[in-house]
């Protein structure tokens, strides 16, 4: 039973191999790559069920004994990210279907796609560090190959610098590993925390801790290794934008939060509430005034991607169960809005052939549907009651005050200000205004573009309406991993 | 006008070599999982063995005496080596655990097959098409 685990990394790399030998029918390789996504998402829902109600799943891969063979370890944590990347990856599919050229579409766009997500999942599910840096690898280079997608030169200078940070980030992720192995002998996740432990994360462990978070952070985009991102969101189609957007950055999110809940949290002090709320409060701040000068569509949701992921880490950082599962309820909320905004910045660019805010004007005369779910998307990234943006900058910012970490909750106040002036300025802009596009362009149907982004701005709703059992859900995996022992336990089977 | 160079050492040689180099990957391929060898590099020295057909002879010749469309290749190492470690699923034991026996077999007398081995072929096959496309790709990009 425990193999169930293991399907969400190998249901899309059998059907990304299959994809590769039927690349030439581009038709046949959109109805199987579709069905699948559907099929992963129905799946991670189940398994999302299953966890929650049975605990913690293990699968000891070969059947090598942990800690010497690899693990795949399904907590609430890893089954809660798997269920939105799937979400997101199905949404942004499905926005692709109508969107990719098909000269785009014919170059290997569906195989890149699946394995990207195989290396997302594989990132959330692994238990093994090195593990984890393969699946980063998997997913890596599965995302040059859908960022020069198309190959335009705009495209192709850009993803250059992407490729190079990334290509640093991951040398220096094999030294780290390589030091870590050096002081405690294993690579199992659970084994290394235990370890850590008995030492009491002295000495060069806490450089150790550093390295981590710098190679992480520069896949995260937390300052000062954010400056790849805009430029290099901005060249691929919206769909992988999006797709970009709600998915990479957040597994970057995910390993900070992983390896300083697990191994790395003896030395609060320094890295908590030290390292990651600095970095937090600063990259916050950056991010929201970037989104403020831009006069671009994508670039602006570019940067807000940069302040918003810095709310998870300031959560983290605080490290009170509440401001943590308030961390997780924002990963909850951004995974689904900000692909949602991407996607919108696509719709209208379907329609008015530009991103530039000051190209577009009054597209709530001719769309008003479009005009009000980009609304109530923006609202919720802007953090108005009774949305699920809302309800998940609550927690974090009470639980700043509470735990007297006055500076970087008043920043996060003031960061929610400036996300709400973005937000309106894109809507005054966008959709008020005077007509600016033709009026042929007028009345181009959006109704089908439209239909992918309508399960997630149904679900900001509902997160917002229904925010009780979801931060109950929040808090039980915010317990969960703030107490390793569980995780450990269930890896190491004592 | 330039002369065509005259390749008879080179194709002479490249016939001869070429065997030597085929079976060798070969070898190391079957040796790889147990001993120093095993799909990647085996799948490489015959990549490498194709290219000296390749560089000796003229492109079109090689194309039309190796029907094989390399892309199609890669999709078909990574269902081998993905669907050894399914099938251990189906009955039963977790994820990539692998099986071994010994066989006697005519001529070669008693061998041990394992199902690491048909993941090593699923390996040889990726990295023996994608070394292939990749070069060919850059080969042809100068017409």
């Amino acid at each position: 039973m425990n193999n169930i685990v293991i399907l969400p990394i190998i249901i899309p790399f059998i059907i990304g191999a299959i994809l590769i030998i039927l690349y030439k029918r581009h038709a046949v390789q959109r109805v199987i790559s579709g069905i699948t996504m559907l099929i992963l998402l129905a799946f991670s829902v189940f398994l999302a069920i299953y966890v929650y109600q049975h605990g913690t799943v293990v699968l000891e891969v070969g059947g090598w004994k942990a800690p010497f063979g690899i693990v795949i370890v399904a907590d609430m944590l890893s089954t809660l990210m798997l269920l939105l990347s799937t979400l997101v990856g199905a949404a942004c599919m499905f926005f692709a279907f109508q969107t990719i050229a098909l000269d785009r579409e014919k170059q290997f766009f569906y195989p890149l796609f699946l394995f990207l997500m195989v290396g997302v999942n594989g990132s959330f599910l692994t238990g093994d560090l090195f593990n984890l840096f393969v699946f980063f690898e998997v997913m890596l280079i599965s995302s040059y190959g859908l960022i020069v997608h198309g190959g335009t030169g705009y495209q192709l200078r850009e993803s250059f610098k992407y490729v190079i940070i990334n290509v640093f980030a991951s040398a220096l992720f094999v030294v780290a590993i390589a030091w870590i192995y050096s002081i405690v002998g294993t690579m199992n996740m659970a084994h290394i925390a235990q370890r850590v432990a008995e030492l009491d994360q002295a000495g060069a462990l806490n450089i150790i801790a550093i390295m981590l978070f710098i190679v992480f952070a520069s896949k995260g985009a937390l300052f000062p290794l954010h400056f790849w991102l805009p430029k290099s969101y901005y060249g691929p189609p919206a769909a992988i934008a999006a797709l970009f957007g709600g998915l990479l950055t957040k597994v970057g999110i995910y390993a900070i939060i992983r390896t300083f809940t697990l191994i790395f949290n003896h030395n609060l002090e320094f890295t908590h509430k030290g390292l990651l709320i600095t970095i937090a409060g600063v990259t916050m701040f950056i991010g929201a005034l970037g989104a403020i000068s831009q006069f671009d569509f994508k670039r602006l949701l570019s940067y807000l991607i940069i302040s918003q992921v810095s709310y998870m880490v300031m959560g983290l950082g605080i490290f009170t169960p509440l401001a943590v599962a308030g961390a997780i309820y924002y990963i909850a909320h951004h995974m689904i809005v900000e692909p949602a905004l991407f996607l919108f910045a696509g719709v209208t660019q379907k329609i008015t052939g530009t991103t530039d805010l000051k190209k577009m004007g009054g597209l709530i005369g001719t769309h008003p549907w479009l005009t009000w779910m980009f609304f109530i998307a923006a609202i919720s990234m802007a953090g108005i009651p009774p949305l699920s943006g809302f309800f998940s900058k609550f927690p974090i910012i009470l639980g700043g005050f509470e735990a007297q970490h006055y500076v970087i909750s008043g920043v996060a106040l003031l960061v929610g200000l400036l996300t709400l002036i973005t937000m309106m300025k894109i809507f005054s802009q966008v959709f008020w205004g005077k007509q600016k596009h033709t009026e042929e362009q007028g009345k181009i149907p959006v109704g089908k573009l439209l239909l992918p982004i309508l399960p997630l701005i149904a679900l900001t709703i509902i997160l917002g309406f229904a925010a009780e059992p979801m931060f109950t859900y929040s808090m039980g995996v915010a317990e969960e991993i703030m107490n390793p022992t569980n995780y450990i336990e269930s890896v190491l089977k004592e | 006008m330039m002369q065509k160079p005259n390749n008879m050492m080179l194709q002479t040689l490249a016939r001869l070599i070429i065997l030597i180099i085929l079976s060798f990957s070969i070898y190391l391929l079957l040796a790889g999982h147990n001993s120093p060898g095993g799909g990647f590099v085996g799948g490489l020295m015959t990549a490498s063995a194709i290219l000296i057909l390749y560089l000796s002879f003229d492109l079109k010749s090689i194309q039309k005496a190796i029907k094989f469309d390399y892309i199609k290749i890669i999709g078909m190492g990574l269902l081998f080596a993905s669907l050894t470690g399914v099938v251990s699923m189906l009955f039963g034991f977790p994820f990539l655990k692998h099986f071994f026996d010994y066989f006697t077999l005519p001529i070669l007398g008693e061998v041990e097959l394992t199902t690491a081995m048909v993941f090593d072929l699923g390996v040889y096959f990726v990295v023996l098409a994608s070394a292939l496309t990749i070069i060919l790709t850059i080969a042809e990009d100068d017409k």
